[in-house]
């Protein structure tokens, strides 16, 4: 069975495990770096990003995360997971994971009190996708290698970078699986090559 | 462009959320709120004073000067909570003009109004509320809250009270889960609980938004302890500013209460932190003392 992990420093992680459930793969819940070797995809839940970062470097996980993605294998970062995951981040020298070539912009809609939904266009799904919006990032820029999936107001909120899938908003909070299938499926299909 | 929903249920209790496994700390000022946002904390409770010196100064303890909120909106990125007395109306639509992310309608403050509490599902902003049971906890997610968090007993640094109150609520929660449907409107009677609340929590098996702990949370063990007995997060008070050094205090408890069940790791923690706040016994306060009594 196709095993995704879901790092459980802080944030939304209850939720992402139920969704990844939901769609038939098996969840675990990474705390310690030497669990990556278990897993076959990551997602990097929303939560606060500032204080992921400082997880991240506090339990030494920035290596093997980076070892993770060089070995091919796919990562979802989701509203504080997409800030991890950008090579860049306006009005910060430095990217945290830096491995997803998009440009993002933190708390880009403004405080807790501009959160929203909105019913999204979201390429490859027939239906529109329900996302909730919360203190959310958006994605600047892409590069060219970068496939946009959905905007919302003129903004990038979802975009795939080869093995890499990041969102502004926070699928894990809705029972719409859609997303979550879709990264499965980038999973399943990445775990077939290297296979 | 496809419509955009403000202030829904799932905006405001979705927020909370994101808070989830994480360490809400007070302070007084932008100097504080830059210490703890780098300590990890994944959100900052804006304020004039920590709840021992509001016991120590006594009076009308009301809602932070703007200024001060305002300083520590500008300090950080992440989100800022201010506290607004039960009941105060405006106390509460002024800070959520200012845009503060979160307001918590707190004990720690004098209440303004001692029968009513807001009707917090009429804001854009989301609220937390304090509790001590179930039959709290209901009356408030009825009136819109959309974070909850013990009451246990502010500013004295004494876990007892957030225990006892953790523990109640949990129990609370696994009968209303283990009763047949039939049985539901009568507990809701003798929790004074809404009865849809209560279908809602047995269905979900847990409480329909998160519960945090706070009041009394003094050490990086306390906080720990609290995630043990089913917390999802914890508030820190006065315990990280009148501890000896704040900063390791701080950086501590954010790394207990991610890894609570890792013993060595908080041992290790533990060590030569210095001494944490100066604690209260909670029987030399008289009832009137106690802020966990106010609330209705």
């Amino acid at each position: 069975m196709t095993t995704i992990g879901v790092l459980g420093l802080q944030g939304a992680v209850r939720e992402h495990v139920r969704s990844i459930e939901a769609c038939g793969a098996q969840a675990v819940v990474i705390k310690h770096a030497d669990q990556l070797k278990d897993v076959d995809g990551l997602i990097m839940p929303g939560g606060e990003s500032t204080t992921m970062r400082r997880l991240i470097d506090l339990y030494g996980f920035m290596e093997p995360l980076r070892a993770f993605a060089k070995a091919g294998k796919p990562l979802f970062g989701t509203c504080a997971g997409l800030i991890l995951l950008a090579k860049e981040i306006v009005g910060y020298d430095e990217p945290h994971l830096g491995l997803m070539d998009v440009v993002v912009e933190r708390n880009s809609f403004g405080r807790q009190v501009d959160s929203f939904e909105a019913d999204l266009e979201v390429t490859g799904l027939n239906a529109p996708f329900n996302a909730v919006f919360i203190r959310a990032p958006h994605i600047v820029s892409a590069g060219p290698n970068t496939e946009v999936l959905a905007v919302h107001d003129d903004r990038i909120v979802l975009a795939r970078d080869g093995q890499f899938l990041g969102c502004s908003f926070h699928p894990e909070l809705t029972d719409d699986h859609r997303l979550t299938q879709y990264f499965v499926q980038m999973v399943e299909q990445s775990s077939v090559v290297s296979a | 462009m496809a419509e955009r929903q403000l202030g829904t249920d799932r905006v405001k209790r979705g927020m909370a959320e994101m808070q989830k496994g994480g360490v809400i700390m007070d302070v007084v000022n932008a100097e504080q709120a830059k210490l703890a946002e780098s300590a990890g904390a994944v959100a900052v409770m804006a304020l004039e004073r920590v709840p021992s010196d509001i016991r120590a100064a006594g009076g009308v303890a009301r809602m932070a000067d703007p200024r001060i909120v305002e300083e520590v909106m500008n300090a950080v990125s992440i989100p800022v909570m201010a506290k607004a007395r039960i009941g105060h109306i405006t106390e509460a639509r002024v800070l959520e003009a200012m845009g503060v992310d979160y307001i918590d309608e707190s004990e720690v403050l004098t209440p303004a109004d001692e029968e009513y509490h807001l009707l917090k599902s009429d804001y854009t902003v989301p609220f937390v509320c304090g509790c001590r049971d179930l039959g709290e906890a209901a009356r408030r997610i009825g009136e819109g809250a959309a974070m909850l968090r013990t009451k246990g007993e502010p500013g004295t640094g004494n876990i007892v009270e957030a225990v006892r109150h953790i523990r109640k609520v949990n129990a609370q929660v696994r009968k209303v889960v283990h009763m047949t449907p039939d049985e539901l409107m009568t507990e809701a009677k003798l929790l004074g609980a809404p009865f849809e609340l209560l279908l809602e929590i047995k269905e979900l098996g847990r409480l329909p938004v998160v519960n945090f702990a706070a009041g009394g949370v003094a050490t990086p063990s306390d906080a720990a302890l609290m995630m043990e007995l089913g917390a999802d997060g914890v508030f820190v008070g006065s315990g990280i500013f009148k501890s000896d050094n704040p900063e390791k205090f701080a950086r501590a408890i954010v790394q207990a209460t991610t890894h609570y069940q890792d013993y060595d790791l908080i041992g290790r923690i533990s060590k030569e932190l210095g001494s944490a706040m100066k604690g209260m016994e909670i029987n030399s306060l008289s009832l009137e003392q106690r802020m966990q009594e106010r609330g209705w």
